[in-house]
């Protein structure tokens, strides 16, 4: 039956643990199991201040998110302390499916929620990116990545999509998972098609209600929130704004870019 | 069972509407929520300039119902110029909302949408969390009213829908100044309010801009009882909206007095399908009852 009690609001919950990924990078543990499948995210309310969406870094028994510092939000995040309480709501959206023999595609903060899948799936060969060593996040969470740094200074020096196209010239996968910066996945859903591979890619947009009715986050007909964030090759292939349009908080569409630029106020 | 209705002279297949602010920010969300069965679908509002709105939260549920405060954010008439283009191909009517702070930005934002193929305007008179505009700025005063309406009309061709606040006092009087001007319809109701909802643990209130337009369940009761007070007096179709969730209550709200009926949080609890849920519901009823068409069901509450 339908269920008219539905209530979405953010409930404070305490921060438990603080770890320093790297410089820019924490994550923050808190004090609440929250069931959720690899892919699904939070909003995270700080009261007076904002609302925004993240996604699970961790999920079950341990729940966390992983953040870089790139604005106002994430700059009061990062001031808080282990015992101060955030305000959470969720968990939001699709997941990843869990298929074997899969492939992940990870760049920068987007091994967040792809940390989360791969706890869960059975010897996936892991591909990392990121723009320099004392960017990567996970150092040691799960073994065998193929590092690739934009510098070299980690890895072998060079783009993730390099070393994805090596490895489908040698080897068969039934998936790639893929999450990063858009443009990037969008590059790594067109080595999929080139190959007759499956893609899953979690897409990321400005959101408000997070639960599909303001249609804030929609790309091409689809809520992110809803209908994704995590998007099959089917859908993919018809989300025209996939790596090239996204909406600022007035509902105007702008290049993928500028809406990446605006996003790190 | 035959849904058939028109409106205003607009000829809807069901008249299930999609309310406004709610999905309608694109021409594919609209078009999804067409093939999902609504009837026709009402675009978010559209200001001359784009606006952000207020912070996040701004959208909530709580027990009984929605809360928000968007505030109005909107790409401006700029934008809605660029992402509405070649709605007749939807398949279903397409209504523009417009909004402004004074009589003279709503003729401009009417003008600027008028070469779009909207089947008609709506003007919400009523919003009550956005400084500038609906009931925090009084334009839901029957003066008010008649002047908006009148400057719009002047601008267009298309029906104009005069969309009401559940709060205003004698929201009779209003329909009747908005009818009196010109309108073709009145739209009956936007959100109530404003109310607040306080995270006790944070000791603080959880939207964004502190309080809210109430929508959903709780406000069912009260759009019901402004319908039916608004079909007493005037002549021109009403449009009911307020916690329509299922065909029962569609049917209450024409009964009420509404020729069409609007549709908004209904989407959260039973999905974008709704539309198609609430029309096959109201089909049930009607067959059950013995009705072939809404001829003796609209406004059969009254006398
Ligand atoms: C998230 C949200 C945004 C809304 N935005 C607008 C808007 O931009 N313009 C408007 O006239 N009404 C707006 N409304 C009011 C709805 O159109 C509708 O009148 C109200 O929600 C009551 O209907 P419901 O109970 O079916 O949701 C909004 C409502 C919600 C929930
Ligand atoms: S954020 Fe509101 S529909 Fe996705």
């Amino acid at each position: 039956m339908d269920n008219y009690k539905k209530t979405e609001l953010p409930e404070m919950v305490k921060i438990t643990k603080i770890v320093y990924e790297n410089p820019y990078v924490r994550t923050f543990f808190i004090g609440r199991k929250i069931d959720a499948q690899p892919g699904q995210f939070v909003m995270v309310w700080l009261p007076d201040l904002d609302e925004k969406p993240f996604s699970l870094s961790y999920a079950g028994n341990k729940t966390a998110i992983t953040v870089e510092e790139k604005g106002k939000f994430t700059s009061a995040l990062f001031k808080m302390k282990a015992g101060d309480k955030i305000g959470i709501r969720g968990p939001y959206g699709n997941g990843f499916t869990l298929k074997a023999d899969a492939c992940v595609v990870a760049g920068g903060c987007g091994v967040a929620p792809l940390a989360n899948l791969i706890e869960r799936l059975k010897n996936p060969l892991i591909i990392q990116g990121a723009r320099s060593r004392d960017r990567i996040i996970f150092k040691g969470r799960f073994k065998g990545a193929s590092i690739t740094t934009d510098d070299g200074t980690a890895g072998t020096k060079g783009f993730v999509t390099d070393v994805l196209e090596a490895q489908l010239a040698k080897n068969k996968f039934s998936i790639v998972y893929t999450c990063g910066p858009e443009a990037m996945m969008k590059r790594v859903f067109e080595i999929c098609e080139r190959h007759g591979i499956e893609c899953e890619a979690s897409l990321e947009r400005f959101m408000k209600c997070g639960f599909g009715v303001c249609g804030q986050c929609e790309a091409d007909g689809l809520r992110v929130c809803k209908d994704g964030p995590v998007f099959p090759s089917a859908h993919l292939r018809k989300i025209k704004d996939f790596g090239s349009f996204a909406r600022l908080k007035s509902g105007e569409k702008v290049a993928i870019s500028d809406y990446a630029k605006w996003r790190c106020q | 069972m035959n849904l058939e209705t028109s409106l205003c002279g607009i000829k809807l297949a069901n008249p299930v509407i999609l309310a406004s602010g709610i999905l309608g920010v694109s021409r594919s969300l609209l078009s999804e929520v067409i093939r999902n069965g609504a009837g026709a679908v009402t675009i978010k509002s559209i200001s001359l300039e784009a606006r952000e709105g207020h912070k996040n939260p701004t959208v909530i549920a709580f027990d009984a119902g929605l809360m928000n405060a968007v505030g109005y954010s909107n790409p401006g008439t700029a934008g809605a110029k660029k992402e509405f283009t070649g709605l007749k191909g939807l398949g279903a009517p397409v209504f523009a909302s417009i909004i402004g702070q004074d009589a003279s930005e709503f003729e401009k934002v009417a003008e600027a949408l008028g070469g779009l193929e909207f089947s008609a305007i709506e003007i919400p008179l009523s919003c009550p969390h956005t400084p500038g505009f609906g009931t925090l700025a009084g334009q839901d005063t029957p003066e008010k009213t008649h002047e908006i309406v009148r400057a719009v009309i002047k601008k267009t061709k298309l029906p104009v829908f005069v969309k009401l606040s559940p709060i205003t006092r004698n929201i009779g009087d209003v329909a009747r100044a908005a009818e009196k001007a010109g309108a073709s319809a009145i739209t009956a109701v936007n959100t109530m309010g404003p109310g607040m909802i306080i995270n006790i643990d944070a000791k603080k209130p959880v939207l964004g801009f502190r309080m809210g337009g109430v929508s959903g369940p709780a406000l069912k009761p009260v759009a019901i009882r402004c319908v039916y007070d608004i079909y007493e007096s005037v002549k021109i179709p009403i449009i009911g909206i307020g916690g329509i969730m299922t065909g029962r209550d569609a049917i209450e709200m024409m009964m009420a007095g509404a020729k069409a009926i609007g549709v908004g949080s209904a989407v959260h609890y039973r999905g974008m399908d709704v539309f198609k849920k609430i029309c096959s519901e109201m089909s049930e009823w009607m067959y059950e009852n013995g009705y072939e068409s809404f001829d003796g069901i609209i406004g059969a509450a009254h006398g």
